[in-house]
């Protein structure tokens, strides 16, 4: 299938915050075509009055009263941690 | 040319609630970090949010408050940007369906004097919704140090109309706000807690004009001085570019407490695509005419409201309701008194502004409190009317009540302050005065006014306080005349 | 019983070791010797303990000596595919990201399994985060199709199939977006089912595409299947979309089961792209229902062409904001050298996934983008409403849907690879079940001419896995299938 819809992989890889090599660059946007051009064929179909379903059986109003709970003692929040220091997760310099 | 600025506010508050807005960790400030965080708050993964219903119902309160419109359905989406703050990586919200719209919050503009009211106006809200709070980045020279405390915290983003045009307006919002929210017990709004955080969005144009000018999104105003500060500078800044006959660029600016001026933010690329989508995680909110009825039970009266009342049930000056008012349990404190004696009710303001608020403040105790209890302010005010004590011996009475959390009447009772109605006792310390003080009577008589003052200080003095200095004046006067 | 333990069912295992024939320490040491023995070919298992299996073993021992079982899971080995959080294990999901992380909580359905008893045995292989249908996308291992080891296991959840199919356990836990149960199931030779989205609490659950994920079991027979569901389904306050439902004894349900039902045959799912041999089967899996007295009816469930659609355009959205959270910071892969936070996301997501996991980010991330929401996400939320009509419109009619599972029996190692679209087609008989929340089950009904296995699919009404169970176990009292084990 030919790819009729050029996708703007670098927009949307700068949105994922995905470093992509030029060759995933293309595979993926030769690929994605592929996909978007099957996807197409939901165009056929007249949505016009019909309602979309974000939950298959939605219910509402599910909550929980106020009540707090220990969260998890601070060696098992940081024991995943990539680096911490002063009991923080430490991250390079955020330029804002 | 005259230019006027056109203000719209982005005003974030924390909800107080004793659990987060999605889980169960405890909500709170000044904790060690990451002491407050749970595998929902870090965003592990595998995790689900379930709300917190405390934290629905005081938004929904929040709305009844400013007169908002209650959607009867609203949902949860899901807000996609990267940050090492947001533990998720997107921050759930409500983008299409606010659970609260339209609405207004009255503010009052500073009058022309501090004694005299000012101006009221209404601001127009756009919405209020409610999403979880991000954490805390303390930077450093070369990383920056991330706490998960703040995150997940109930939030409320309260969004308004471009209705201000001067940094006072601005100002006199957020305190209007504020009381109401404290008010309400919604939250203590707290800015040095980052409990109220506030982002503007400001323009400007030649007065008389109807379009608007170039919008500058103004952040980090996070303190009382840098909401008045850092919007008084960004109005000037705009103004001199414009009346130069430069031109603005839309952008957002950071406001810098420490160096008093806005900076350019680095923009964020494409930072505005969101990606908004459904939470799939979380059912929708439907409230119900019954459910609001119950929270709208439970609102107190307003700042503004009160203030109102007192003044037209009891013809309280501006100079007792403005500081009565803004303090809820002052507030209640007053009504309290002045239920019980309502014809006295602006001289228990005055006891109230003047007396119990300096002894309350040199004793660092809250209204709450106060030794001194609203029948208490009643029982003084009583005294002094019915002329058992003089307003001077009252005064003491007041320390003393506030000293021991006696009553008034057995305060003087017990120190026999009693005011004397004797009148041939104070006849008697007259004449002493008179004998005592011949200087004095050749003063008077010879029209030094003073000269009265020091005699009727001799009697008061040998009655121990107790004479009427009324009574006194007057004796005093015959004695000499005759 | 011939069978040897590892190969047995749970159901009669309960029943051996009450009557004190067996211990659960037995049991355990069985099916580890016979993991050792088979795991070199299979390669189902990332990470196996098999001191602390041992431990749980004898700990349910010592409970029944005490008089204190906690029912018929106690002692059983149940592998868990790596997906499910349980405390101070490690959850990989198959990823590079989560190479090294340690769960520090336990998933709701592992907290009921501990309660229950049940031995928790291993971490099984799947595709990367749930992201395929063949397990090729694991990070880690290939695992190998028992029947044949030069064929894939199906997916996603192809270690926790492979691993029930191979007595390296004896029953095993998967999760099912799309297909990820039934399908390798189908391909392995035993029973999977997905059940009614909201019936099992996915705290726990690692997401991949959170409107449709449900988690559920393997096992070698229907009523070892119910066994299992039925211990970790039920309300969970941890889960906001978990459904109050009562939930029935759905292994007495199997046992009492008894026809006539109405069962629907859509004629969308017997078209083009399905092997003969695999029509075949099913076809004398639906003779023998009206053998049984069923009424057959034709039915039509006209959107399924597009299910697959929907499917990539809801699944991969989800996903992308799903999986935002794997960044280097609080855990998981952090690239080495990152010079500010921005560029920390760009190479740790870059280094810490895989192919097929950055594919679907950047289609979710794109459906989502500012301007195609409308056209892509909305407009497949709508067709997916369309779709559950079709079901419940049939569900007036039919007291359940059977279908072929998958198209074909397991393809090879390496078939599908190159062309995601292919792969994706892989799944278009079970991916509507997921988009309509609806229960669906994978039985043996036959073995190709390549000796392979064949599955059928029976779809239920919401929340009516007990009646499907049912259909399901009488088929099995029938036929011999399930009994045929793999030429290892």
């Amino acid at each position: 299938m030919a790819s009729t819809h050029p996708i703007d992989i670098d927009y949307v890889a700068n949105l994922a915050r995905i470093a992509l090599t030029p060759g995933e660059k293309e595979r993926f946007s030769r690929q994605l075509g592929d996909v978007l051009a099957y996807i197409e064929q939901l165009n056929e179909v007249d949505v016009s009055s019909v309602e979309p379903t974000a939950h298959a059986f939605p219910v509402v109003n599910v909550w929980r009263e106020d009540e707090p709970r220990p969260g998890l003692p601070l060696e098992k929040v940081l024991a995943n941690a990539p680096a911490s220091r002063e009991q923080m997760f430490v991250v390079p310099k955020v330029v804002e | 040319m005259d230019y006027e600025a056109v203000i719209g506010l982005e005003v974030h508050v924390q909800i107080k609630t004793r659990s987060k807005m999605f889980t169960a960790a405890p909500a709170g400030f000044g904790e060690a970090p990451n002491t407050l965080v749970d595998p929902v708050v870090l965003g592990l993964p595998g995790v689900l949010p379930v709300m917190n219903h405390a934290a629905i119902e005081q938004i929904i309160r929040t709305g009844l408050m400013f007169g908002c419109s209650i959607a009867p359905v609203c949902k949860w989406d899901r807000k996609n940007y990267f940050y090492p703050d947001s533990p998720k990586n997107y921050q759930i919200s409500q983008y299409d369906q606010p659970i609260c719209v339209g609405g207004t919050v009255e503010i009052e503009l500073p009058g022309p004097s501090r004694n005299v009211m000012g101006e009221h106006k209404h601001i127009h809200l756009t919405r209020i919704h409610l999403e979880e709070d991000v954490g805390k980045l303390t930077h450093f020279e070369n990383d920056s140090l991330v706490d998960f405390n703040r995150a997940g915290t109930p939030l409320m983003e309260i969004v308004t109309e471009p209705d201000l045009r001067t940094p006072e307006e601005v100002f006199a919002f957020l305190t209007a706000l504020r009381q109401a929210m404290v008010c309400a017990g919604i939250s203590d709004c707290d800015m040095e807690k980052g409990q109220l955080r506030c982002d503007a969005n400001i323009s400007v144009r030649p007065r008389g004009e109807t379009k608007l000018g170039t919008k500058i999104e103004l952040k980090n105003l996070n303190s009382i001085s840098g909401v008045r500060n850092g919007v008084t500078f960004e109005i000037e800044r705009q103004i001199g570019i414009v009346a130069a006959g430069g031109s603005l660029t839309q952008e957002t600016r950071r406001w810098d407490l420490e160096a008093n001026i806005s900076t350019p933010m680095r923009t964020k690329e494409m930072a505005h695509d969101y990606r908004y989508f459904p939470d799939p995680d979380l059912m929708p909110v439907e409230v119900d005419e019954a459910w609001k009825d119950r929270l709208r039970a439970t609102l107190p009266e307003l700042p503004f409201d009160r203030q109102r009342r007192l003044m037209e049930s009891f013809g309280l000056p501006y100079t007792i309701t403005s500081v009565v008012v803004p303090d809820r349990p002052l507030g209640e404190f007053f009504d309290a008194a002045a239920a019980a004696a309502p014809k006295q009710a602006q001289k228990i303001g005055n006891w109230i502004v003047n007396d119990l608020l300096r002894e309350l403040s040199a004793a660092g105790r809250p209204i709450t409190d106060s030794p001194v209890r609203p029948e208490a302010i009643v029982g003084l005010v009583g005294l002094v009317e019915e002329g058992a004590i003089n307003s001077n011996v009252a005064k003491e009475v007041f320390v003393e009540m506030f000293r021991t959390g006696e009553a008034p009447g057995a305060i003087v009772d017990r120190k026999g302050l009693r005011q004397s109605l004797d009148t041939g006792e104070l006849e008697a310390w007259c004449r002493e005065a008179i004998e005592k003080n011949p200087k004095s009577v050749e003063d008077f008589r010879a029209g030094k006014e003073n000269a009265l003052n020091f005699l009727k200080g001799q009697v008061m003095r040998m009655s121990k306080g107790k004479a009427n200095p009324k009574a006194v004046d007057d004796l005093l006067r015959a004695l000499m005349a005759g | 019983m011939s069978e040897p333990l590892h190969y047995r069912t749970a159901t009669d295992l309960a029943r051996g070791l009450a009557a004190g024939e067996t211990s659960a320490e037995e049991v355990a040491r069985a099916v580890i010797e016979r993991t050792q023995a088979v795991e070199p070919k299979v390669r189902a298992f990332h990470h196996r303990d098999e001191e602390d299996a041992l431990e749980q073993a004898r700990a349910s021992d010592r409970r029944r000596a005490e008089g204190r079982c906690l029912g018929p899971l106690d002692g059983i080995p149940v592998g868990i595919k790596d997906v499910l959080a349980v405390e101070g294990q490690p959850l990989t999901c198959s990823s590079k990201m989560l190479e090294n992380f340690v769960a520090p909580y336990d998933a709701t359905v592992i907290r009921r399994l501990k309660e229950r008893g049940a031995v928790l045995w291993g971490r099984l292989n799947m595709d990367e985060f749930a992201m395929g249908s063949s397990t090729e996308n694991s990070a880690f291992q290939v695992t190998a199709n028992p029947w044949d080891p030069e064929r894939i296991p199906g997916g996603s959840s192809g270690g926790s199939a492979a691993a029930c199919a191979a007595g390296e356990a004896i029953l095993t836990l998967g999760s099912d977006t799309g297909g990820s149960i039934r399908q390798p199931a189908a391909l392995c030779g035993i029973v999977g089912m997905k059940p009614t989205y909201g019936l099992v609490s996915r705290y726990g659950l690692v997401a991949f595409a959170s409107s449709l994920d449900q988690i559920g079991p393997f096992a070698r027979s229907v009523e070892d299947a119910a066994l299992l569901i039925g211990a970790i389904a039920g309300h969970d306050p941890l889960d906001s979309t978990s459904y109050r439902a009562e939930i029935p004894d759905y292994a007495e349900a199997v046992r009492s089961a008894r026809p006539p039902w109405k069962i629907g045959i859509p004629g969308e799912y017997f078209g083009e792209g399905l092997d003969p041999e695999v029509r075949a089967a099913v076809e004398l899996a639906i003779e023998f229902y009206r053998a049984e007295g069923c009424e057959i009816i034709d039915i039509s469930l006209p959107h399924t062409q597009y299910a697959v659609a929907v499917y990539y355009i809801i699944a991969t959205a989800e996903a992308s904001s799903n999986l935002a959270r794997y960044d280097g910071v609080r855990y998981g892969h952090r690239a080495a050298e990152a010079k500010d936070a921005v560029d920390l996301y760009f190479q740790s997501r870059a280094e810490g996934f895989g192919s097929e996991v950055k594919r679907r980010i950047i289609l979710g991330t794109y459906v989502l983008s500012s301007g195609y929401y409308d056209a892509y996400y909305l407009r497949a939320q709508k067709v997916r409403t369309l779709i559950r009509q079709d079901f419940l419109e049939a569900f007036k009619r039919v007291d359940a849907v059977l279908t072929p599972t998958s198209p074909v029996p397991a393809f090879k190692r390496g078939e599908r690879t190159s062309d995601p679209l292919a792969m994706y087609l892989s799944d278009i008989y079970t991916i509507s079940a997921n988009l309509a929340g609806l229960p669906g089950i994978s039985v043996p009904c036959g073995l190709s001419s390549g000796h392979l296995p064949i599955g059928l699919q029976l779809i239920g009404q919401p929340f009516g896995e007990a009646g499907l169970l049912g259909m399901a176990g009488h088929f099995e009292r029938h036929h011999d299938h399930h009994l045929k084990r793999p030429p290892l």
